[in-house]
């Protein structure tokens, strides 16, 4: 541009793009990350409106305190054995990851996703809902279907694409379908449960149901167009649906920066859509239940909506096919301010004389060996191998409920071609 | 392939190098970064980490993170952002990270991209390109492995383009980066590290002994619209593209059937005389794609062919194809069009 031109005064602009705080080998310090004590935040009533509470968007409830107590008006009071439940059931959700990783490493799938650092999310979720409240889910809340107490073997049997794969090997690992416990099929498309789960919602409220509807989606996934629709819908209607954004920090490679992390918090994203909105710290088992407790009486109540950030961090990969050390500092996982999900639960439970570090070590075992003898006999169906396990011509059941014609050409013309090719795959 | 080569005057000549797709499509977004201030890469993952498949790997620490940066997880935003980036002047060249994933961006696209210049007259283009991995025979099930390309060549105004080697992959990429319309360009990254041919139970070759994986290190177009002669023969004519080309040359040699072999490589606008030309001398004709089959752009390529050549053929054009089921996970390879679909096809076109 010419000096003569009539904005050659002006300050030249710049464009912002967001970098994280620590990169492969930096040195990390999360003192920025603001934590306030356990017990700090109120809590609203149910029936309060939600701008009048619309702070709590930018804070954190958190109910385990540093000498793990559980404080504050969110403590749910929960009993021992309550308190053991989850724990066990976290324990058996990182049980159960760390054994599927190691048969995807091992050949015997093609994918898996962990859900490590993050457990609390789903099981504090599931403890908190009823059990045919109908979720909506991402890939990473196996923990609802543990919880609700889907097989072990069945969801092996989905990771691995055998023959004991109601799916029929259709899904790749992890995209569990489960409607037995109130759980959506789950998409590869991000997001695209949002507004599905709305309009579960809907449907219930105009038949006069008492169920209400639930969803997750990760922090990056709110970017995702069908995050904004849900939420105005779920306005709209009052819709009785909590959201979850499982702010993990991390989107494969990007922070959380990319999603408007710098410039807000997810939990704000309600207030402008005059839903209620919350924060809480994702690595607190009681913050997550008494939160989506609240948010649950409030969709029971006609009060509408609620979003529920979960402050958590994802302390693995984003899944098998990636390696977090190319993107972010090694450091992380083990500086996370808000620590581990299962150690906090576990110190709490110690810390109240229910609990000690012998049953721990003795669950724990139990529930390797529960998940070893799991998969044990889900690879009796087999595993993952060039498709052996599924009669062939399942290939073209669900596209339609009845087969027009040319699927039934396509489907003859795929039987003669196995024929032809001299290698019959087994019809088992 | 030399006939094909437009190296500008006065471009440095650097000589060759081996490359596999994926980093001949790196060299050709760091060659047009270096060229030309506009062009700017985005998408998800593709900054920093330099992409999912690494296509863009070193590009942010040498071109500058204004312009080679992430961007939130909204396909929808990343193509419309990338309209009012070409309105500006720049030359905008998007990831999609999966083209599976490409669905959410269709309103931008098919309403705004592909219609800007049409209804503007002209004064607002929208020369963007947009690159995304496709095709199947990665195990990556119905959400990695979908062949959407017929959805676009619907598209009024938009050119699509879908390379089968790597020299290809980084000449075609330049001759779309510089057209001045929106282009989609599929990388098929069952082809990624090897010509795949097919025959998914023996092991793997990569681009290191095929003479696609030869690859001028500037600057070199491929341009679009005209089609590769991959082997000439005169029994049948196999109209093909992407990961396909590799999987009917080697249908062909197993069969030892004289087939002439046309790699598309530009689906919209289509080298139609090659097509003709090709069919009126061999009389017959076959089209491959892994794509699903009803209205699949095979579809479009055999009323083209039935139109133009109808009084040459000698027998009826048949269609190899995807079947038109979602792309299943464990029976990935009961689905992929592989050498015995292709084989039986074969024989049935040269039977009569
Ligand atoms: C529509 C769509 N775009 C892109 C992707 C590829 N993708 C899969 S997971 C992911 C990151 C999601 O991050 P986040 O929402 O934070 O969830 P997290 O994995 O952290 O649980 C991306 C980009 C996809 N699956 N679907
Ligand atoms: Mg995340």
């Amino acid at each position: 541009m010419a000096s003569d031109h009539p904005r050659a005064n002006l300050k030249p602009l710049s464009l912002h793009v967001p970098e994280p705080k620590f990169r492969p080998g930096d040195t990390v310090d999360f003192g920025e990350v603001d934590v306030p004590p356990a017990g700090s935040v109120r809590r609203p009533d149910t029936a309060d409106k939600a701008q009048d509470f619309a702070d709590l968007a930018y804070t954190m409830v958190r109910v385990l305190d540093e000498d793990n107590r559980a404080v504050g008006p969110w403590d749910p009071k929960l009993s021992p054995d309550a308190l053991r439940r989850m724990l066990r059931n976290m324990a058996l959700v990182r049980a159960f990851d760390e054994r599927m990783f190691r048969a995807q490493r091992q050949g015997k799938t093609s994918f898996y996703m962990k859900s490590l650092g993050e457990e609390a999310v789903s099981i504090g979720a599931a403890a908190a809902l009823a059990d045919d409240d109908m979720c909506f889910p991402s890939y990473r809340q196996q923990g609802i279907l543990i919880s609700r107490g889907c097989p072990l073997v069945d969801m092996m049997n989905q990771i691995y694409s055998n023959n004991g794969d109601k799916l029929q090997g259709k899904q790749l690992p992890i995209m569990y379908s489960e409607r037995r416990f109130s759980f959506f099929s789950i998409s590869g498309n991000l997001t695209t449960q949002y507004p599905q789960a709305v309009g579960w919602a809907m449907a219930s409220a105009s038949r006069g149901d008492t169920r209400i509807a639930s969803t997750w989606c990760g922090e990056g996934s709110t970017a995702e167009g069908d995050f904004h629709s849900a939420l105005t819908f779920a306005t709209v209607y009052r819709a009785p649906v909590i959201f979850n954004v499982v702010n993990n920090q991390w989107a494969i490679s990007s922070f959380s920066g990319f999603a408007g992390a710098e410039a807000t918090t997810f939990a704000a994203r309600a207030i402008g859509y005059g839903i209620a909105g919350l924060r809480v710290d994702g690595n607190d088992a009681l913050a997550v239940y008494a939160a989506m407790s609240w948010a649950a009486e409030r969709a029971r109540t006609n009060q509408g909506p609620t979003l529920i950030e979960h402050f958590t961090y994802r302390a693995e990969g984003h899944s098998t096919s990636d390696d977090p050390t190319q993107y972010r500092s090694a450091g992380e996982p083990t500086a996370w301010p808000l620590g581990d999900p299962v150690t906090r639960l576990k110190d709490h439970l110690i810390a109240l004389g229910e609990w000690d570090e012998e049953r721990h070590v003795a669950q724990d075992k139990e529930l390797a060996e529960m998940v070893r003898d799991a998969q044990k006999e889900a690879e009796k169906n087999g595993i993952l191998g060039h498709g052996l396990h599924q009669p062939l011509d399942t290939l073209f059941d669900g596209v339609f409920e009845e087969m027009p014609w040319h699927l039934r050409e396509q489907q003859q013309q795929m039987m003669s071609e196995e024929e032809a090719s001299g290698r019959p795959w087994a019809r088992k | 392939m030399s006939d094909v080569i437009e190296t500008e005057a006065g471009a440095a000549d650097t000589g060759t190098t081996r490359m596999n797709m994926i980093q001949a499509i790196n060299s050709a977004l760091d060659v047009m970064m270096a060229r030309d201030p506009n062009v700017i890469v985005m998408g998800e993952d593709v900054g920093y980490f330099g992409g999912v498949f690494r296509a863009t790997a070193g590009l942010q620490k040498k071109h500058g993170k204004t312009r080679v940066f992430d961007t939130p997880i909204t396909e929808c935003g990343i193509i419309g952002v990338a309209v009012g980036m070409g309105a500006y002047g720049l030359r905008p060249v998007p990831e999609i990270q999966f083209a599976d994933y490409i669905y959410p961006a269709l309103d931008q696209l098919v309403s705004e991209a592909a219609r800007l210049r049409y209804r503007s007259a002209g004064e607002f283009i929208a020369p963007m390109t947009i690159r995304s991995p496709y095709g199947g025979g990665i195990f990556g099930g119905q959400t990695h492995s979908q062949s959407p390309e017929g959805i676009f060549t619907h598209v009024s105004g938009v050119k699509t383009v879908i390379p089968a080697t790597p020299y290809d992959a980084k000449g075609l990429l330049i001759a779309a980066i510089e057209d001045n319309d929106p282009t989609i360009f599929f990388e098929p990254k069952r082809i990624y590290n090897g010509p795949f041919n097919g025959h998914w139970d023996r092991p793997a070759e990569n681009w290191s002994k095929h003479p696609g994986g030869e690859v001028p290190e500037g600057y070199y177009k491929v341009p679009l619209g005209k089609a590769n002669v991959v082997r000439a023969g005169e029994a049948l004519t196999i109209l093909c593209y992407g990961t396909m080309v590799h999987v009917c040359l080697k249908v062909v040699e197993e069969a030892g059937v004289d087939a002439e072999i046309l790699d598309l490589r530009t689906l919209v606008p289509l080298d139609i005389e090659a097509i003709e030309e090709s069919v009126k001398k061999t009389g017959r004709c076959m089209i491959v794609h892994e794509a699903t089959r009803t209205s699949g752009f095979g579809a479009e390529l055999s009323a083209l062919v039935q139109e133009r050549c109808f009084y040459h053929l000698e027998a009826p054009i048949e269609r190899v194809t995807g079947f038109d089921t979602p792309y299943p996970h464990s029976l990935e390879w009961a689905y992929f069009p592989g050498p015995v679909r292709i084989g039986q096809a074969l024989k049935k076109i040269m039977k009569d």
